[in-house]
């Protein structure tokens, strides 16, 4: 019997005279200290009956696609359900799961293998069985093999979908030419003195200073001159965007005419007809987001739930839901007429054209580079 | 057990669900920020438990922080003046108005029925490039471009006192409508004027509801965090920002319990200086 049906129960009870209040309201007491008790040590319980599987994502469409063509058809197959939170960041959620009990999160979609390298530094990481996961034969080797360098003995996440963070623009006052020609140094032209944005997120910010100055974003040989560079766009920039939702606000408004952006973002400001140009500078920033099972998850059921979320019918409703090509393989898997036409989108199924960070790279300098970012923000 | 013992625990009683509350949900929660504080952040992010005084010394002596920690005083202190300049004479008028004095109190209480961060943004369609101030002076031809009004100090300034407004008029509302409006009859009948029984006598009785007002704002705006972030430029940030970035972003959850108790404590000073010479039942009145 499930809580929701003792509780149903127990107020039928009150409300038909056979339980006086005192007594209800004892009980109810009581079960609530029991479940505060008995939480910290459930994780031992591993022989448990699963009810419920906890996702966490990005909210909007995606959620809509997964809960259509994933948690649904899961839910009627496994009779499991499927509870479907949102979390606004990457950085937020992860401080919500090292407060939270074991168990509590499942499965989220996480951005980058730099957060999987977190993750796995913080002992949040699970050992899924593949073989349960006959779908991962049709995701890219290229994006799994990300993940096998940071734990090359098991896997804690399966590939999902991935994009680059490359340079918006608005056509109207900047040209396809102009742009190509200046590349990420049109961040800190001085001609958009007042209409240049920025992602406010420290690693983005890194990477173009490193683009700015000459330098692979992966091998910072002179990181004064990066923060230099970073100080620059500080100085010239409007605005330092923290959401897509502001990111997209802030160009159709042409608040500002050019900024990094992320390509699935632009993309549906191009689908709504703004004049938005998008351009991958050399090295831009490649990145890939994964499905990661979180410790204390009942495995053998996320596992078939990432298999359902991996179906190609899936895969592809979140990509053309998100803007952001699946982890598929185009050379196995028929993606339809629309994925190919995305931004940032490798027909070749190798990633070859994009350029990823190194997690232990930029995990290995977080400490200091993000500490040193909020100063040279404020103007330090 | 005598009437005298049982009336003693009477209120102790009464009081126990309250102080259980805040012992629960504010104490607790306080002492494990306070023990967090003397933590360090390891190389992968963790914590390291232990006593250090790291976190402390560099709360404290870094001008980093000292800077942005004046810097939110700075803003907080204007931001109060500016309601107490705008607030003063909308209490006035809601105070001395016949008839009409809930609906404009209603009106006044109108915005927290709308989300802080919803009120906040809205700046967003009044003054930016597109928005309708740029808009109506472009189509008047008062300008050929676009007035550059948000992301900067004084659009973060414009949104504090929008949302603190109401609590400033509130408090000099309570403060007002407790005076008897026979001391300014009689003072008229004295020969002062308008304005110098204003002046002289409704003033000075109206001071405690400005002070409670002014606490009430201060403490407020120098702990928001969401106003510098939708309507400051790249710099512009307040100390409970940089909490934020430290514990969210930078995963250093000692740090952000050095500088949360650290902001904790400077406003906790103003509020004793506060207690100490007006006393905290003039704020009562003011959020009853």
């Amino acid at each position: 019997m499930d809580n929701t049906t003792r509780y149903n129960r127990l107020l039928e009870r009150f409300r038909n005279g056979d339980l006086d209040r005192r007594n209800f309201l004892g009980l109810i007491g009581a079960a609530g200290a029991a479940y505060g008790l008995q939480t910290p040590f459930a994780r031992t319980a591993l022989a448990q009956d699963v009810q419920q599987v906890r996702f966490d994502g990005w909210g909007g469409v995606v959620s809509e696609a997964f809960r259509k063509h994933a948690f649904d058809p899961y839910t009627a197959a496994t009779g499991i359900n499927v509870v479907d939170g949102t979390f606004s960041g990457g950085d937020e959620y992860l401080a919500q799961v090292r407060s939270s009990q074991e168990g509590e999160y499942n499965i989220a979609h996480l951005s980058g293998v730099f957060d999987y390298a977190r993750y796995v530094n913080l002992d949040l990481t699970t050992k899924l069985n593949i073989a349960n996961i006959p779908n991962m034969d049709l995701v890219m080797d290229a994006l799994t093999d990300a993940y096998r360098r940071v734990t090359p003995d098991y896997l804690s996440a399966v590939p999902y979908n991935y994009g680059t963070t490359g340079l918006a623009y608005n056509r109207k006052y900047i040209s396809d030419e102009e742009m190509k020609e200046k590349g990420a140094k049109i961040l800190i032209d001085e001609a958009y003195k007042d209409k240049i944005g920025g992602w406010s997120d420290w690693r983005t910010r890194i990477w173009y200073g490193a683009l700015q100055t000459g330098q692979d974003p992966n091998n910072i040989t002179d990181i004064e001159a990066v923060w230099d560079a970073i100080r620059s766009h500080r100085d010239l920039a409007l605005k330092y965007w923290g959401s897509g939702a502001e990111l997209m606000s802030l160009l159709a408004e042409e608040e500002i005419y050019v900024t990094e952006g992320w390509s699935g973002r632009i993309a549906a400001l191009q689908e709504q007809g703004h004049d938005i140009g998008y351009y991958d500078p050399p090295n831009g920033f490649g990145w890939q987001e994964c499905l990661f099972v979180i410790k204390g998850s009942p495995v053998e059921a996320c596992e078939e739930l990432l298999n359902f979320m991996l179906a190609p019918e899936t895969s592809i409703a979140v990509a053309e839901g998100q803007n952001y090509p699946p982890a598929l393989d185009g050379t196995k898997v028929d993606l339809g007429s629309k994925i190919p036409t995305l931004p940032a989108y490798d027909p070749s199924g190798t990633l070859e054209a994009l350029t990823f960070a190194d997690p232990a790279y930029w995990n290995g300098n977080e400490a200091e580079w993000s500490e040193t970012f909020s100063r040279v923000q404020r103007g330090f | 057990m005598s009437i005298e013992r049982r009336e003693a625990r009477q209120p102790w009683i009464l009081l126990s669900p309250a102080l259980g509350a805040v012992g629960l949900l504010l104490i607790v929660p306080l002492l494990f920020i306070v023990v967090y504080s003397f933590w360090l952040r390891s190389a992968t992010g963790g914590d390291t438990a232990g006593f250090h005084l790291d976190n402390w010394i560099k709360a404290l002596t870094d001008p980093f922080y000292r800077y942005i920690l004046l810097n939110t005083l700075k803003i907080a202190a204007i931001t109060t003046v500016l309601c107490a300049l705008l607030g003063y004479p909308a209490a006035y008028f809601i105070a001395r108005s016949k008839g009409n004095k809930m609906i404009l109190l209603l009106l006044m209480m109108l915005p927290f029925w709308i989300s802080y961060i919803i009120r906040t943004m809205s700046w967003i369609n009044i003054l930016g490039a597109s928005g309708a101030l740029n808009s109506g002076l472009m189509a008047l031809g008062v300008i050929n471009e676009p007035l550059q009004m948000l992301y900067n100090e004084a659009a973060v300034i414009l949104g504090l006192v929008h949302f603190l407004l109401p609590f400033m008029v509130l408090n000099v509302y309570v403060s007002l409508e407790g005076i008897d409006t026979n001391l300014e009859d009689a003072a008229t009948s004295l020969g002062a004027t308008r304005w110098q029984s204003f002046l002289q006598v409704t003033l000075p009785l109206s001071l405690p509801g400005l002070a409670a007002g002014g606490l009430l704002c201060f403490v407020l705006g120098a702990g928001t965090y969401i106003t510098p972030l939708v309507l400051g430029g790249p710099r512009d940030a307040m100390f409970a920002n940089l909490v934020f970035e430290a514990i969210i972003t930078q995963l250093n959850w000692p740090l952000g319990s050095a500088l949360s108790l650290l902001l904790l404590m400077v406003l906790g000073v103003l509020v004793a200086i506060y207690n100490r010479y007006l006393g905290m039942a003039q704020l009562a009145k003011g959020l009853g």
